[in-house]
């Protein structure tokens, strides 16, 4: 039976990657799964500079879900390479690092810094809701999707991913404009903007008045986008947003998926990826298919 | 991993002490296990570990929410989805004079730990609002104060003015409880200059540091950072904690 299948340059064992920002470094989950059984790993987006945070509240549970605003909390990228990225390498998985520059110039220099051994995929990413600078404010602009893209094709041999945000008019727009940059993926979707607020203090949850939201409840919308992004790039797409088992990572391959993230199920059940990737092999086994590539983009329309 | 429901029952308005069956890593006094609640929440809770013996796990627990409602309503024989023991505890210093501090449901963790403290000489200042519980199972392993904010059961007024009585004569403090009184801990042990070790709480999702949700800002040389109350806690010093 055959699950590997190929983004960019990049192999992997089988279509599970983690999400970034769930999945931290690897390191607390190695505990709990095995890493070499993961397609791949993509870790917590970097800043140039090491970032503290946003203040908490940081979560905040809804109806099958949590909005968050974490803020990009991260080491930065040069204490990532010094020590986290050996503990990655001592394992056999690809490692895609995404990137969260606050201009185009922190996307190329973190590029350029992390073109080196043990990486095999820089994500882009101009999406997150929860930073003032950069982020999202990008994302929803298809000419920065597009300078960001070529620019840091052009400062790294490896495969460039661009993670798109869901809050946007038209999600094909910013597909394009990433694939015209020369992306060799696009990975969709990041959080959903969302607000929650405390009736007794009638002030907003967080700090940041808005959070992501993400879990189940964002599914169907995702799923929906990944099918309207597969109709109009040639380019694989990595789809995610609310994968709790097998049977929703099937759906947005079947969709046209080339691969899917599993993020927020991560936090609920620290060993729902591999549950998913024995889910797959399952249903391959029941339905007789001997190849994941028979399954993606197989949906009857 | 699955554990089986022994006991479950109210010990005061709305305060609930489980016991389950428990075939895991034994806990280290103050880590704490997350808990599924039965379909009712979407992410697992975070419940400290309230005493542990022989494959038998207990917490202690108040209805809060929708997920705490339905855990209370849970029946011998149950299942729960459980993982864990997670986070650091307390740090066990051995043969010092230790002065163990809980405010309300806040005690829960500390019963584990008066019973594996090895102190010299131990003293437990217990606080509630109004009703006391789980007061007779403290009683026997040190000397116990309680005190209620309207003086119904023993001493009246905050468990904090008997901290500040007592600081003098004690090595340590380990202190859980509302934020208030665990800053009040940080004042007093660091005037006093005496060791103080508290147990934080904050809404997870993970509980294994992966999220970063449960954020504490702590002192650092220049200026601060966040660190994950499930992970780098939930137990940490007093004086680095930035409240």
């Amino acid at each position: 039976m055959n699950l590997s299948v190929e983004i960019g340059k990049i192999k992997l064992k089988n279509p599970v990657i983690t999400a970034s920002g769930t999945f931290g470094f690897g390191r607390e989950y190695s505990e709990y799964i095995d890493l070499n059984k993961l397609g791949a790993i993509v870790v917590k987006g970097l800043t140039v500079k090491p970032r503290e945070g946003n203040p908490p509240p940081r979560l905040f549970e809804t109806a099958s879900g949590i909005l968050n605003s974490i803020g990009l909390q991260n080491p930065g990228v040069d204490a990532f390479i010094e020590r986290e990225l050996p503990f990655l390498k001592s394992f056999d998985v690809p490692v895609i690092v995404n990137i969260a520059g606050e201009t185009v110039e922190e996307f190329v220099y973190m590029a350029e810094k992390l073109d080196i051994e043990g990486i095999e995929g820089i994500e882009i990413n101009v999406s997150c809701p929860n930073v003032k600078k950069g982020g999202m404010a990008f994302g929803v602009n298809p000419d920065d999707i597009f300078d960001i893209t070529r620019k840091v094709r052009k400062a790294t041999s490896k495969t460039v991913i661009v993670k798109l945000t869901p809050n946007v008019t038209d999600i094909k727009v910013c597909a394009k404009a990433a694939e015209k940059g020369g992306a060799d993926a696009i990975s969709l979707i990041n959080t959903v903007a969302g607000m929650a607020v405390d009736i007794d203090k009638r002030r907003p949850v967080f700090e940041n008045v808005i959070g992501g939201l993400s879990g189940p409840a964002i599914k169907p919308i995702a799923l929906k986008m990944v099918y309207e992004v597969v109709t109009v790039v040639s380019i694989p797409v990595i789809g995610m947003g609310g994968i709790m088992n097998y049977k929703d990572a099937l759906e947005f391959l079947i969709v046209g998926a080339r691969a899917i993230a599993v993020g927020t199920c991560n936090f609920v059940n620290p060993y729902c990826t591999v549950e998913i990737i024995d889910g797959i092999k399952k249903y391959m086994e029941e339905n007789e298919i001997e190849d994941i590539n028979e399954i993606i983009g197989s949906i009857k329309i | 991993m699955k554990a089986r429901v022994l006991s479950n029952r109210g010990i005061a308005s709305s305060v609930y002490e489980m016991t389950f069956e428990w075939k895991g890593k034994k806990p280290h006094p103050g880590q704490f296990l997350m808990i599924d609640c039965q379909g009712k929440t979407f992410l697992k809770r975070p419940f400290s570990v309230n005493d542990f013996e022989e494959e038998k796990m207990t917490i202690l627990y108040q209805v809060r929410g929708e997920g705490t409602k339905n855990l209370s309503q849970m029946k011998e024989g149950d299942i729960l989805e459980i993982t864990g023991p997670h986070g650091n505890g307390f740090e066990i210093l051995e043969g010092k004079r230790v002065l163990i501090v809980g405010g309300g449901v806040g005690i829960a963790p500390l019963l584990y730990l008066a019973k594996k403290v090895k102190a010299q000489k131990l003293y437990i200042a217990l606080g509630f609002k109004r009703e006391t519980f789980l007061v007779e199972k403290f009683e026997g392993l040190g000397e116990v104060v309680v005190t209620t904010e309207e003086g119904s059961t023993g001493r009246k007024g905050l468990v904090t003015s008997v901290v500040e009585e007592m600081i003098g004569e004690v090595d340590i403090v380990y202190g859980c409880g509302p934020k208030p009184m665990l800053k009040a801990l940080q004042e007093i042990s660091m005037k006093a200059n005496v060791l103080c070790q508290i147990s934080l709480e904050e809404k997870m999702a993970c509980g294994i540091g992966a999220c970063l949700g449960c954020a504490c800002k702590v002192r650092e040389d220049k200026g601060f950072s966040y660190k994950r109350v499930c992970r780098d806690g939930p137990v940490f010093w007093a004086e680095e904690v930035l409240f």
